[in-house]
């Protein structure tokens, strides 16, 4: 048993890509180890910006002897048998051993593969690593680079140390490896140790560097950092802003780590502190720092890679590098404020948002549109500005499933169909600012400061807004229109963010499916999942009742105004007066009619112009048709990403799947309602009978033939308790198929019960024979059971419904015990079938329970 | 009788001198590398990886050791010598070693020793930033070296370069002259820098410069003119191209692409010409280094048989 050491030193590693370094080091190690019959998972990887290292202890000092048997042809097969066997065991015939197997004698194979020197088998292990290590992006050096062929390391590779048991390993290596032959020699910190160093094993590999101002375990100084930027900011009577990233940047970048405070010129924190943090972090990967009340201090802690002669001296220069970044932001905070985000809006006329989707101006102008159109069709409410959330319980997943309709209060949004509580005039003071946030939501965009900054937008366009003493409501829409942006995030809930938000998210999703952008398996380039995961959050949390298909359509005739719009403006700027009445009553059609060259005779840019205006906005919405092809697109993307959604909230698929396969749901509040519904509903007693209960009349109306009628469900929907007999009467006039096959089931529970005759007709109401009272029991259940559940379906308390369903258990257990279905008499089976199908249907309104298992 | 020396040159004074810190580093890479020490390329460009003695003589296998100064020109970095950090005008000063060194880290920590920097004094960084410039159908994989927080040096090892593997590969120093100055003078305003050790400063030499220029830049520059300028430069180096003359194709790409800045400058560009004038530009650089490369080729070969292109 010996230790062994492995140390690749090279030029700088990139921070970023050592933690997936180590990974690799150690999936390879392992690999090749396996792959040479060594078990072993004893080991340690380091890494500093110059070095990765390993150390694995306790390996043998040789890999086991094998021996491999193989069992071939008996005793007397044909020569050619034989002979395939040997080669293929790679033996020779006289190295066969005959074998009795169960009274026959075989010929075995047994090959002895001896075991060999760990160092030997190291050797080729580092090969194999140097060789197929894989980087993140990786390059070419020095003069082996004449090949393409030539090694390929993160930067160049400049020494190997390869040791086991304190000898050297994988000697002669060099020729494979453009020149590097592993050795004892590394090299200590650049500046604070000069001059080679021999390491004698792994045991003093760690001490050794050290003592050469080389940390170099990764864990110990990220520790260092964490625990000095903290020391060194107390010391200064502050506070660190901890930021585990930096953290494990700054050990990526130093191997000897050492943090120092400085402070920057106090007027800079007139800037927003996010964006002296952003500064700070981003281009100086600093710390910053905390004075009392958690406000923003002007002082930094960085990392330096020496224990420097002076640290005043290095503090100071990266304090005038920050005071000149600084600087650049304060230029830019100042510069954007010269400019009014109105002002700053119109060159957003200048960006392209998509080809096919026309300038981000362009996007705008729609969204506004929306953002108003959601304000005054009352789907958004004027409210407190905090929402809904002490009655939605704020967590998206959680709204509780009948308060839906009966919260009190004031509420921001009420059911889609229910009256407006608040008073016109609210609503349109909301639409208003709703519409002027959405305007200027996206002006910071060609602002310096998010131009620096990406991260910034929204952020500062809600502090330029504020600067400029905009309403409040409005710089915070602009400032969270984008939220929520992962998960964790906050959801907006005051009215106005709310309606910018939701008219912006929507706008983009509908959008990009006109244009046939959507999302496909891992790719989804405009962030469409991102942006339909955030919707959800916001409808869910702030209860908002929307129907997509409408709101689609609202998309559709706001993109065709402005298609017109520019189709028209362009015909004006080419100074050609043409009645487009007169000529043809439809642009569209105009459009094919130049193209076609029909109008050959006009000057052509003034027809390019046009052509050019109705290709830079077109969203593809020339008709109805599309617009309703998209919605149902964009139906079945929510619903999909609500099941995403719910699944990761912990809700059971089937469950989602249960209340999705009744289809045609297009709000998802009321979806969400009756899946939470159901599953408080399933995991009760009588939730569980009943879905036994359910599945047993399913079975047998499978076996039966008894399918739905594929406007079921549609019918149920708008007339809510007509439907069933209709639908059985269709059934019943074709007569039901015999198979003369009774129900399985309910031949072992009572097949006695075969033999009771009796007469009716088909439907409860009217049976053409005495019914039994187990059946008579079900018929009365079902009377009762199925128009409650049925009106709690449509005032949408879906608890409600499911406890109307609950009265149903008893009386279906009992009919199953109690009554054949099958019964030899034609009208009593179709009778009783039929009941069974009123009873699967009822149960159906609520949700597919088909779906559900156990 | 021996002659008397006429002249003999002062020590250098690096850290006190902004021509002393440039004849340094002429110095130094002179000794320490073998570099030919060459003047800047005498054009307008936005870098000195532009000059041909980087791009061109990346290409193809023959070892290439120089270093220069290079004048760069960045319009939209004009302030009207109203920033202390920002210039139009700048010098950079560029090594470019072929193949590259075992030993160019030292080197350059040498080279920056040389003028007065000493790395247990300041802290020295190597901090991942890769280069990539699709204008030249070239990358590389390097850092930008950091002294206490300051990016001072981009050092590159150039992969590609046309569009083309680099065979060897070139390691490439990009000191930001300027910036370093500053540093080792302690001067906190770019003007302030000592220009040479007898009292010129930076300002008096370049201040007047970057107003009027700058002015220029973002409000006289005529448009029209640039646009024809534009026109004519890919014109001239298209004309080139087919005449077989790729160097100065390669000129004419880079004249283009100045202009291309210019009309930036001026605001004159929307953002959607923006990226076609880039692709502009970029097919003239690409077809120019590609046309280079390609007509050097049977040279190459003769001199490095086995050496491929591609």
């Amino acid at each position: 048993m010996a230790d062994f050491l492995l140390e690749l030193r090279c030029e700088e590693i990139p921070a970023r890509m050592q933690a997936g370094a180590r990974a690799e080091l150690e999936k390879l190690f392992r690999r090749e180890l396996e792959a040479a019959g060594v078990k072993h998972d004893n080991l340690r990887i380091w890494s500093t910006p110059r070095r990765l290292a390993l150390i694995a202890y306790d390996l043998p000092d040789a890999t086991e002897a094998v021996s491999e048997e193989a069992k071939g042809p008996p005793e007397g097969a044909p020569d050619a048998a034989i002979d395939g066997f040997c080669k293929k065991a790679g033996v020779t015939r006289d190295q066969l051993e005959l074998r009795d197997v169960k009274g026959r004698m075989t010929y075995f194979a047994v090959v002895n593969i001896p075991g060999r020197p760990m160092a030997e088998v190291l050797k080729e292990v580092i090969f194999a690593i140097v060789l197929n290590f894989s980087w993140p992006k990786s390059m070419r050096w020095g003069e082996a680079s004449r090949q393409t062929t030539s090694l390929r390391w993160v930067r160049p590779l400049s020494g190997i140390v390869a040791l086991f048991d304190g000898e050297i390993v994988g000697q002669g290596l060099s020729a494979n490896l453009d020149g590097i032959e592993p050795g004892r020699t590394t090299y200590g910190h650049r500046f604070h140790a000069s001059g080679p160093i021999i390491i004698d094993s792994a045991d003093d590999y760690a001490a050794k560097l050290r003592a050469a101002h080389v940390i170099v375990d990764h864990e110990e100084r990220q520790n260092i950092i964490r625990e000095c930027a903290a020391k060194v900011a107390a010391e200064a009577g502050l506070t660190l802003v901890e930021d585990e990233g930096l953290v494990i940047e700054n050990a990526g970048l130093t191997e000897w780590p050492v943090p120092l405070l400085g402070r920057f010129d106090e007027t800079f924190l007139d800037v927003p502190p996010e964006v002296i943090q952003l500064t700070a972090r981003v281009n100086q990967k600093y710390f910053v720092c905390e004075g009392e009340g958690g406000k923003l201090a002007n002082a930094f802690v960085c990392t330096a890679n020496i224990a420097p002669l002076d640290p005043a001296v290095v503090v100071d220069g990266n304090r005038k590098v920050l005071a000149a970044r600084l600087s650049d932001a304060r230029f830019f905070w100042e510069q954007d404020q010269k400019t009014p985000l109105a002002v700053h809006a119109e060159k957003l006329a200048r960006i392209t948002f998509h080809e096919k989707l026309g300038t981000v101006a362009d996007k705008v102008e729609r969204v506004a549109k929306l953002a108003r159109w959601l304000c005054e069709e009352g789907i958004i409410l004027p409210g407190t500005g905090r929402g809904t959330s002490e009655a939605g319980g704020g967590a998206s997943g959680a709204a509780p499933t009948d308060k839906l309709s009966d919260r009190g209060g004031s509420p921001l949004h009420h059911p889609a169909d229910g009256p407006p509580p608040l008073a016109g005039e609210d609503r349109a003071r909301l639409a208003d600012l709703a519409e002027a946030a959405a305007r200027l939501c996206k002006a910071d965009l060609v602002t310096e400061m998010v131009g620096e900054f990406p991260e910034l937008q929204g952020l500062m366009g809600g502090y330029y807004a504020a600067k400029e003493g905009l309403p409040q409501e409005v710089a915070e829409a602009i400032r969270d229109h984008y939220k929520p942006v992962g998960q964790g995030d906050d959801v907006p809930t005051a009215p106005v963010t709310v309606a910018v938000s939701l008219a912006d998210k929507l706008e983009t999703i509908v959008a990009f499916f006109a244009i046939d952008e959507k999302p496909t398996g891992s790719k989804d380039p405009f962030a469409l999942r991102r942006a339909a995961i955030g919707v959800l959050s916001i409808l869910g949390s702030s209860g908002i009742r929307i129907k997509l298909q409408k709101f689609i359509e609202r998309v559709a005739t706001f993109a065709a105004e402005q298609v017109r719009e520019k189709f028209d403006a362009a015909l004006e700027r080419a100074d050609v007066f043409v009645d487009l009445e007169e000529c043809c009553p439809d642009p569209f059609t105009y459009r094919l009619n130049l193209i076609d060259g029909e109008w050959d005779t006009r000057p052509r840019d003034y027809a390019q112009g046009a052509l050019d205006a109705v290709k830079a906005s077109n969203l593809n919405f020339d008709n109805l048709a599309h617009a309703s092809h998209v919605g149902r697109a964009v139906a079945d993307f929510f619903a999909d990403r609500l099941k995403v959604q719910q699944r990761e909230a912990g809700v059971r698929h089937d469950l989602i799947d249960a209340v999705f396969a009744l289809g045609g749901e297009d709000d998802l509040v009321r979806l969400l309602a009756r899946v939470h519904a159901l599953q408080a509903f399933v995991t009760t007693e009588d939730g569980t009978n009943l879905l036994a209960g359910y599945k047993r009349a399913a079975n047998i109306l499978k076996k039966e033939g008894y399918a739905e009628s594929s406007d079921r469900l549609e019918r149920s929907r708008e007339t809510l308790d007509g439907g069933l007999s209709t639908s059985l009467d269709a059934n019943g006039n074709q007569g039901i198929p015999e198979t003369g096959e009774e129900d399985p089931l309910a031949l072992i529970d009572d097949p006695d019960v075969g033999d009771i005759v009796a007469e009716g007709a088909v439907t409860g109401s009217a049976l053409s024979y005495n019914p039994e009272p187990a059946e008579q029991a079900l018929i009365d259940a079902l009377d009762a059971a199925a128009p409650r559940a049925a009106a709690a379906v449509a005032g949408e308390k879906f608890a409600d419904a499911m406890a109307a369903l609950a009265t149903l258990r008893a009386p279906i257990d009992r009919f199953f015990d109690e009554v054949t279905v099958n019964d030899p008499q034609a009208d009593k089976r179709a009778a009783r079938l039929a009941l069974l199908a009123r009873f699967r249907d009822a149960v159906h309104r609520v949700a597919d329970f088909s779906r559900i298992e156990g | 009788m021996s002659a008397q020396p006429l002249f003999t040159p002062a020590p250098r004074e690096p850290a006190r001198s902004f021509q002393d810190m440039i004849l340094t580093l002429h110095d130094f890479w002179s000794a320490e590398a073998g570099c030919v020490i060459l003047q800047p390329y005498d054009m307008r460009m936005g870098a000195g990886t532009f000059h041909t003695a980087t791009t061109l003589r990346a290409l193809g296998p023959a070892p290439w050791n120089a270093a220069f100064v290079q004048p760069c020109r960045r319009p939209t970095d004009g302030r009207y010598g109203e920033n202390p950090n920002r210039l139009q005008h700048y010098y950079q000063y560029q090594v470019i070693l072929k193949p590259s060194p075992a030993e160019i880290q030292e080197l350059y920590l040498k080279s920056l020793a040389a003028i007065g920097i000493d790395p247990l004094a300041h802290d020295i960084r190597f901090v991942e930033d890769d280069w990539e410039s699709p204008t030249l159908g070239a990358w590389g994989l390097g850092w930008e070296v950091w002294c206490d927080g300051m990016e001072v040096t981009q050092f590159t090892y150039f992969q590609q370069m046309g569009g083309f593997d680099c065979k060897p590969v070139a390691g490439e120093l990009t000191y930001g002259l300027e910036r370093l100055a500053m540093y080792i003078q302690g001067v906190d305003n770019v003007y302030d820098l000592a220009f040479n050790s007898a009292g010129v400063t930076y300002g008096e030499v370049f201040l007047e410069n970057e107003r009027q220029m700058s002015k220029w830049n973002f409000e006289v520059a005529n448009t029209d003119a640039l646009f024809d300028l534009f026109a004519k430069a890919e014109a001239e180096c298209r004309n080139a191209l087919s005449a077989g003359v790729p160097i100065a194709a390669y000129e004419q790409a880079v004249e283009a692409s100045h202009v291309f800045n210019l009309l930036q400058a001026r605001g004159v560009i929307s953002v959607q010409e923006r990226a076609s004038y880039m692709g502009r530009v970029r097919d003239l650089a690409r077809s120019s280094c590609e046309a280079y490369a390609e007509k050097m080729t049977p040279e190459w070969q003769a001199k490095y048989p086995g050496w491929s292109l591609v």
